[in-house]
């Protein structure tokens, strides 16, 4: 039951070959089973998700159809969950209960959609491995010895694991692409705007865009179309309407321009992954689609400005953490001050502390204009980069992440190798465009990653592209046989 | 010497506007109910809220601009000013900073010696209102009440143009006019809604270059400003005639000491870190909007002055006394209306109305004597049924209560003699009762008679309880004694 893709349940639901209580079931024991070694769950809601089946099994029953009633899926931690925990990774918020849930949790849930529980992740999203989770590391279900990527690594090892047929996500920098590419999966970060950031916990706001992780291109269309649209309580979610993104999965790719950007095959890139990348790139070719060159000249310098404006942001958005109205409070704090002190020292982690003051020290007056004015100058060169390519491409393709999955450790103690696994991704963060990869091949016997980049609400050309890619490939059927 | 020193002064007023909902969030902003009863999530800044702009505010902030005749930006940008403060519940201000709503304007001030002063406004711009923190009732403790965090501000800034106390006031009073005219705040000092910032230096007669400043925070009554000022100003000639020089800081007023002191120096001053602020787009005022708002401007307190010059022949100090509130100017204006004698009107609201109404604490629009009875008052005494002696007597009566005037006169039996016959007894009886008198008048040569002249029509007023016409009496004594 657990090998069923995400856009095939809703069929069986309806056909009645099991119940939406009977695979919620399933996938809850298999989590229990599996969590141990993985890590991929923080919080397993065994009663709410029942619940919630049981209700998605009455409506079904009396009449109500959709493509995800009760459909179980897993939330990333740091989207907010009504009277369900959610920590952010953090043991700044390791105990926190929100009174209210964000929109994607919420347009879930009125989809019918079944919360199993919160997925694992780097602590509030700041990370490429999922080693800077408070709740411990999640590990590949490919190979347990090896990172799932991150920071949304809990919905991918989740997802690639069989425990969860699709899981929420946010990518910041790429915290949805890297670990999709890591984990053999299809994952999608929409537009800047697209998907209401209203309740999902902020990194940096300007960049932070959630999107779903999943097996498919196709079980991506249906989660994005239940979370897209504008919302009110954003105010830069796009007024715009939402097209039906599995209706144009299928169309065909003779005559599109495929965009291939020197500056994503460079020295840095493994040459299994580059082998791979360009083989599906032969693939959508032999589809009809047509290879051109673009230059996307300001690339090497996205690593750099968005290390500038993400911290920068990250260091005024967790600044509410201050251990008075909610959240970790230090033991018997004497004045003020140590109440600050201690309780963002004792309650955030390395990675978060050091984020907080490389931005800090970027807003500082008398390096405003050498940091932050500069990196965002940088940031709509970056952009233009972009339009220009895209006057000559529809799409851009390209490698996900620089290799396959990496060993526990073999990062983490050098943040600057540990920032350049973002080197593909960051980019579209900055420009806000949609971006997402694709399962393309294994190396080693770990998945590659394609990324695939289109211009603002582009999203279902990506999913065609990719549903293409998928009709003719079986990368994304491909399971690490993960026994739980 | 003081008098060597010119006084250089600049005022930062925060107004709170009278939106109904805060201005990032939809929580009340009533003043004075419960502790934390009119705070949300957004104010609470719970994880993964986000600000939504109350346009009302923009609309306020927008029409406060056009009244001052400023600019109005197209496009304004919101900041967010960090620093950690236990009523600051996000650990930044969303702010504005190098993008105001409001740009350059003025405000024209009456002086009492009849002369007026424009005075420049830098800017004005848009924020929140921190919480409060608690000191009392907490046992050492402090208590954080969040009910006026996110109330919306609208921070005016003056050039330094101000050079008296005199003229901070009266600049303070025109503004607090303004907003009430406008109905975007109550103005009331007491309760916060109008607090101001003084920034004060010193510089010889003469010297083009400014002194350096201090500032005076929160100085929260027109009285408390005049005062700060005095006493600063001294403290500051003091330090310079003793070859001192004027450290920049921060100060506090005093008002039981009268006098200011050192909250905190420059050198540890806050470095706020500006930075545009991600989760809200700027906003766009556009030409329609401005129209829209210029159309509900009322008659402003500098026109009104203007027209009660030219239609009531008022002088300037008179005018703009009577134009300082929306309420009292339309109380004149119905009691002039009532009589036809807008100089008596004036003079009756200027002196006895206003003198009772702040001896008994009343607002204006609470007075015991409406305009129409005053009217009628004022009308009484043109048409001789009273003389204005006896109409303060009648109008002492309105205002405890005892009705309208003509009854109050009937009542009492206050109504002026003028019948001739009447009035011809009562003269005759007077002379012949002190006829020494009469016969010393006489003898007196004609120059020198008018003080017993005087006498005499005192008697015959005493005589007639002071209801006989004066001008029948002064008439009928004339022909009697001077006759012959």
């Amino acid at each position: 039951m657990h090998d069923i893709a995400l856009e095939a349940i809703a069929g069986a639901l309806e056909r009645r070959e099991f119940s939406s209580v009977e695979i919620t079931s399933h996938l809850l024991e298999r989590i229990e089973r599996a969590n141990g070694t993985l890590n991929a769950f923080i919080t397993i809601d065994r009663e709410g998700a029942l619940r919630s089946a049981a209700a998605a099994d009455a409506a079904r029953a009396g009449g109500a159809t959709g493509p995800l009633l009760g459909v179980p899926i897993a939330h990333k931690d740091l989207f907010c969950t009504a009277g369900l925990r959610t920590t952010c990774g953090s043991r700044m918020l390791g105990e926190f209960v929100p009174p209210y849930s964000a929109t994607v949790v919420e347009r879930m849930a009125a989809a019918g959609c079944v919360t199993l529980g919160k997925t694992n992740m780097d602590e509030f999203a700041m990370g490429s491995s999922n080693e800077t989770s408070w709740f411990g590391p999640v590990r590949n279900p490919w190979d347990t010895a090896r990172v799932p990527g991150g920071s949304s690594g809990g919905s991918a090892a989740a997802v690639a694991a069989r425990l969860a047929p699709g899981a929420t996500a946010t990518d910041t920098g790429g915290s949805i692409r890297q670990p999709a590419s890591l984990c053999g999966l299809t994952g999608l970060k929409a537009t800047y705007g697209r998907v209401s950031r209203h309740g999902m916990i902020a990194f940096a706001s300007s960049l932070d865009q959630a999107g779903p992780i999943a097996r498919s291109a196709a079980d991506c269309a249906l989660m994005l179309q239940a979370i897209a649209g504008f919302d009110p309580r954003d105010s830069t979610s796009i007024e715009a309407p939402v097209p039906d993104y599995v209706s144009q999965l299928d169309r065909p790719l003779a005559g599109l321009r495929i965009g291939v950007p020197k500056e994503y095959f460079d020295p840095g890139l493994h040459p299994g992954t580059e082998a791979a990348v360009r083989q599906g790139l032969a693939e959508l070719e032999a589809q009809g689609a047509k290879l051109v060159d673009v230059s996307l000249p300001h690339s090497p310098l996205s690593v750099p400005a968005y290390y500038v404006i993400a911290p920068a942001e990250c260091s005024a958005n967790l600044s509410r953490y201050d251990g008075v109205r909610y959240g970790y409070r230090c033991k018997d704090p004497v004045d003020l001050r140590d109440l600050y002190e201690r309780s963002r020292s004792e309650g955030f982690g390395e990675e978060v502390k050091r984020r907080i003051i490389v931005g800090t020290y970027a807003l500082s007056a008398g390096y405003y204009d050498a940091y932050y004015r500069k990196a965002q100058q940088i940031r709509r060169l970056i952009a233009e980069d972009f339009r220009q390519a895209f006057e000559v491409a529809d799409v851009i393709a390209g490698p996900s992440a620089p290799a396959t999955a990496f060993r526990f450790g073999e990062k983490s103690s050098d943040p600057i190798t540990m920032y350049l696994e973002d080197i593909y991704t960051i980019a579209a963060n900055l420009a806000g465009l949609p971006a997402m990869s694709m399962p393309g091949g294994l190396v080693d016997g770990l998945p590659v990653g394609i990324q695939l980049i289109g211009n603002h609400l582009q999203e279902g050309l990506l999913l065609n592209v990719a549903h293409r890619f998928q009709q003719a490939t079986d990368w994304h059927r491909r399971s690490p046989g993960f026994t739980a | 010497m003081l008098s060597d020193w010119e006084t250089v002064i600049g005022l930062e007023v925060h107004v709170q506007l009278a939106t109904r909902s805060k201005i990032f969030s939809g929580a009340a902003t009533r003043f004075g109910a419960e502790p934390n009863t009119q705070a949300c999530a957004v104010d609470l800044a719970m994880p993964g809220t986000l600000p939504v702009l109350n346009r009302e505010a923009v609309r306020m902030a927008v029409k406060f601009g056009l009244a001052i005749g400023a600019e109005i930006a197209s496009v304004s940008v919101f900041d967010r000013k960090n620093y950690f403060y236990p009523d600051l519940p996000k650990g930044y201000q969303i702010s504005q900073l190098d993008h105001p709503v409001v740009g350059c304007g003025s405000v024209t001030v009456e002086l009492p010696d009849g002369s007026s002063k424009c005075i420049g406004v830098t800017r004005a711009h848009l924020e929140e209102d921190a919480g409060k923190s608690l000191h009392e009732d907490f046992h050492g403790l402090t208590g954080i009440d969040l009910n006026r965090a996110g109330t919306p501000l609208l921070e005016i800034v003056s050039e330094p143009e101000i050079r008296s106390a005199q003229e901070a006031v009266a600049y303070l009073r025109q503004i607090h006019s303004i907003i009430r005219y406008l109905g975007i705040s109550d103005g009331n000092m007491a309760e916060g809604s109008m607090r101001c910032d003084v920034n004060l230096s010193l510089r010889r007669h003469g010297q083009s270059e400014f002194g350096t400043r201090c500032e005076i925070k929160n100085v929260n009554s027109f009285r408390f400003v005049e005062k700060a000022i005095e006493c600063e100003r001294e403290r500051q000639a003091d330090i310079l005639e003793g070859g001192g020089k004027i450290k920049q800081e921060t100060r506090l007023y005093d008002a039981e000491r009268n006098e200011t002191r050192s909250m905190r120096s420059k050198e540890v001053a806050h470095d706020y870190r500006y930075f545009p602020e991600p989760d809200l787009l700027p906003v766009h005022v556009s030409e329609e909007f401005i129209a829209s708002v210029r159309a509900e401007l009322p008659e402003l307190p500098a026109q009104k002055v203007q027209r009660f010059r030219t239609q009531f022949g008022l002088g300037a100090y008179d005018a703009a006394q009577l134009a300082a509130s929306r309420e009292l100017a339309d109380y004149f204006e119905e009691t002039a209306g009532a009589t036809g004698d807008a100089k008596t009107a004036a003079n009756w609201v200027l002196s006895e109305l206003l003198a009772r109404l702040n001896r008994d604490g009343f607002d204006v629009s609470a007075s015991p004597v409406p305009a129409a009875s005053l009217g009628a008052l004022i009308a009484r005494i043109h048409d001789n049924t009273i003389s204005g002696k006896i109409a303060k007597t009648v109008f002492e009566a309105m205002w405890a209560g005892e009705g309208e005037p003509d009854a109050i006169i009937d009542a009492r039996g206050l109504r002026q003699v003028a019948d001739s016959g009447a009035i011809a007894q009562l003269v005759d009886a007077a002379l012949a009762a002190n006829a020494g008198q009469v016969e010393q008048y006489r003898a007196t040569p004609a120059d020198k008679r008018q003080r017993m002249f005087g006498f005499f029509v005192g008697q015959v007023m005493k005589a007639s309880q002071g209801k006989a016409n004066p001008q029948q009496v002064n008439d009928l004594l004339r022909e009697r004694l001077d006759g012959e």
